[in-house]
């Protein structure tokens, strides 16, 4: 049986980095920054419960390039990135109009928006075949393995893949902004009344985010594709939420993770010869259930550990005083 | 107070409407300042509703609101609020002090982040709730009301002449709900004003100077001696005898135990 190749620790370790060690490295690096970009995002949306609103708009950014490319028939042009982050946050705006305006729940909303736009999607490609050239197989799952082959832009004396030098500026833009609103995007998560009634304008911020969720989800598409997309951006801060209890902590985890993430996915494609983008998937979830055995709180072991009687103290001091 | 001086609160013929379907009809009421309001009325009466509304977060179809003479926007910072507990996720990954730092987030205004002063109105905040043992705490390991009080804190915090409370006391203890009656009189004794949406009637006469009774309509307002009678409690829960009965009971109990004057 040879279904899965046979493991070595030594070339494990060693193979990636052998001859094809340059487009090993922008793998990471691209790897890295996808996810990094991704898991700041995507840590908001996780807070407010609106984590599938990523996968939403990653599939309905389909329609969107469909649209651009029979606009401008050119692949790299900037319309195309119009195109997605416009039918992106058309997403956003039919889950919001059909929630208000009918008695259907935003979570249903939700499917049944970005599902119909995905499927729009598909007919267009398929109708227009001749003049849509988009391969689904990379829609679906992207091509991060070819990243290192990509046009490259030279800076600095090195010749860098015009993808990463986009997804670099992406995610520095991102941190400027999260600098910039830290306050603003905490308190309109937390409590977005109160934020409206201190006259920080919750639907903005809101908007704000949706924005910078559609440009990350777009730049991030031929990567890893519409669904390996949302993996990435729930992962990272769902895994530093069981270990830390601080915004701030869980932002900086996120980050640590998507480096870990990029590399440990890397060794595993290279070890089963598969996506590198689906690899790093997998590893951010062995991470996280490495997390959620070891998280020193609570931890499957710290709960074996303490046993019956300690989850009972616990319970005892986060419950009620007593008094009531 | 001078005459020209305009009250904290004044609302003139306010109705709210949710999805064409009115929740507040043509509420008309002044509030002086340095008085302590309870808002009573039975579930679904628009207590909430009418706070939403005074902040500004439930648009009115009809009528408007003045804080201090000016509508909302412009007064924003003179009116605190504290919502309803179950109104947010306890799970956030924050602890007690950055909750009470956000009530100064309104006083920051955009790219400015909180600074030394704005910490230490924060530690003296938590001191007055009796939370500072807890502010490196995560607020999800907080009792109900531990929770409360640390809203109270952030209320605190924003420093403003006007506070909007939702249920405060709904589901605190027993200490919480003393210490919560004592800051509140310690801000009327300061010159704010405060409105409180409140369920429990039997309590209702003891804490508020004045009441509001609402069931969609404003059914009565006034000083509480003048508006915590039968016959305007009746008028409000529409003859929820349960609730009233007690109240009743209360109301005759009082009676006859009353000293006779002189």
């Amino acid at each position: 049986m040879k279904m899965i190749p046979p493991f070595d620790i030594v070339s494990f370790f060693r193979a990636p980095w052998t001859e094809a060690w340059e487009s090993s490295l922008w793998i990471v690096i691209m790897g890295f920054l996808v996810n990094a970009a991704c898991g700041l995002v995507g840590s908001f949306l996780v807070l407010r419960r609106m984590a599938l609103v990523g996968d939403a708009i990653s599939h309905s950014v389909l329609p969107g390039i469909a649209v651009a490319f029979l606009l401008s028939t050119s692949r790299s042009s900037g319309l195309m990135m119009v195109g997605a982050v416009g039918a992106g946050l058309f997403a956003v705006w039919l889950i919001e109009f059909i929630h208000r305006n009918t008695r259907v729940k935003p979570d249903a909303a939700l499917g049944v928006t970005f599902t119909t736009l995905f499927s729009i999607g598909v007919i267009l490609i398929a109708l227009y075949a001749d003049q849509v050239d988009l391969d689904l197989e990379c829609v679906l799952y992207g091509e991060i393995g070819f990243v290192y082959f990509a046009e490259s832009f030279a800076l600095l004396g090195m010749e860098v893949p015009i993808p990463v030098l986009r997804m670099a500026v992406t995610l520095f833009g991102l941190l400027v902004l999260l600098l910039l609103f830290y306050k603003e995007a905490v308190v309109t998560s937390f409590d977005p009344v109160l934020a409206t009634s201190l006259g920080i304008p919750a639907r903005w911020v809101h908007y704000g985010l949706m924005l910078s969720l559609s440009v990350v989800i777009v730049f991030s598409f031929e990567s890893v594709g519409a669904i390996l997309v949302i993996a990435m951006l729930i992962l990272p801060s769902v895994t530093g939420s069981l270990l830390s209890d601080r915004l701030a902590h869980i932002l900086i985890m996120s980050a640590v993770f998507s480096a870990l993430y990029a590399l440990a996915g890397l060794h595993l494609a290279t070890w089963l010869n598969c996506s590198p983008a689906g690899a790093m998937v997998v590893a951010g979830f062995l991470l996280f259930c490495l997390a959620w055995i070891l998280s020193p709180r609570r931890g499957l072991l710290t709960q074996l550990r303490k046993g019956r009687r300690g989850l009972r103290i616990e319970h005892g001091c986060t419950g009620s005083t007593g008094f009531e | 107070m001078s005459p020209q001086t305009p009250p904290p609160l004044e609302i003139h013929d306010l109705t709210v409407a949710y999805h064409k379907k009115p929740v507040l009809y043509g509420i008309d009421l002044v509030v002086p300042s340095g008085r302590l309001v309870g808002i009573v009325g039975p579930n679904g009466a628009g207590k909430s509703t009418l706070i939403k509304a005074i902040l500004g977060l439930a648009p009115p179809s009809s009528g408007w609101v003045k804080i201090f003479g000016k509508p909302y926007r412009n007064n924003a910072k003179r009116v605190g609020y504290v919502p309803q507990r179950e109104s947010v996720d306890w799970d956030f990954p924050v602890n007690v002090r950055d909750v009470v730092l956000m009530g100064r987030y309104g006083r920051l205004g955009w790219l400015k982040r909180p600074g030394k002063a704005d910490r230490e109105v924060a530690r003296a905040c938590l001191e007055k709730v009796q939370m500072l043992p807890y502010a490196n705490r995560q607020i999800s390991n907080l009792s109900g009301g531990q929770q409360q009080r640390v809203f109270l804190a952030r209320a605190l915090a924003q420093e403003s002449d006007l506070y909007l409370l939702d249920e405060p006391f709904a589901g605190v203890d027993v200490a919480t709900e003393s210490a919560i009656v004592n800051i509140l009189s310690q801000l009327r004794a300061q010159g704010k004003t405060l409105m409180v949406v409140h369920h429990d009637l039997t309590t209702a006469r003891k804490y508020f100077d004045m009441l509001l009774l609402l069931n969609m309509r404003m059914v009565d307002y006034g000083p509480t001696d003048e508006v915590f009678t039968y016959e305007k409690l009746q008028a409000t829960y529409g003859g929820r005898l349960t609730i009233l009965s007690q109240v009743a009971d209360s109301l005759s109990q009082e009676k006859e135990n009353l000293p006779v004057g002189p």
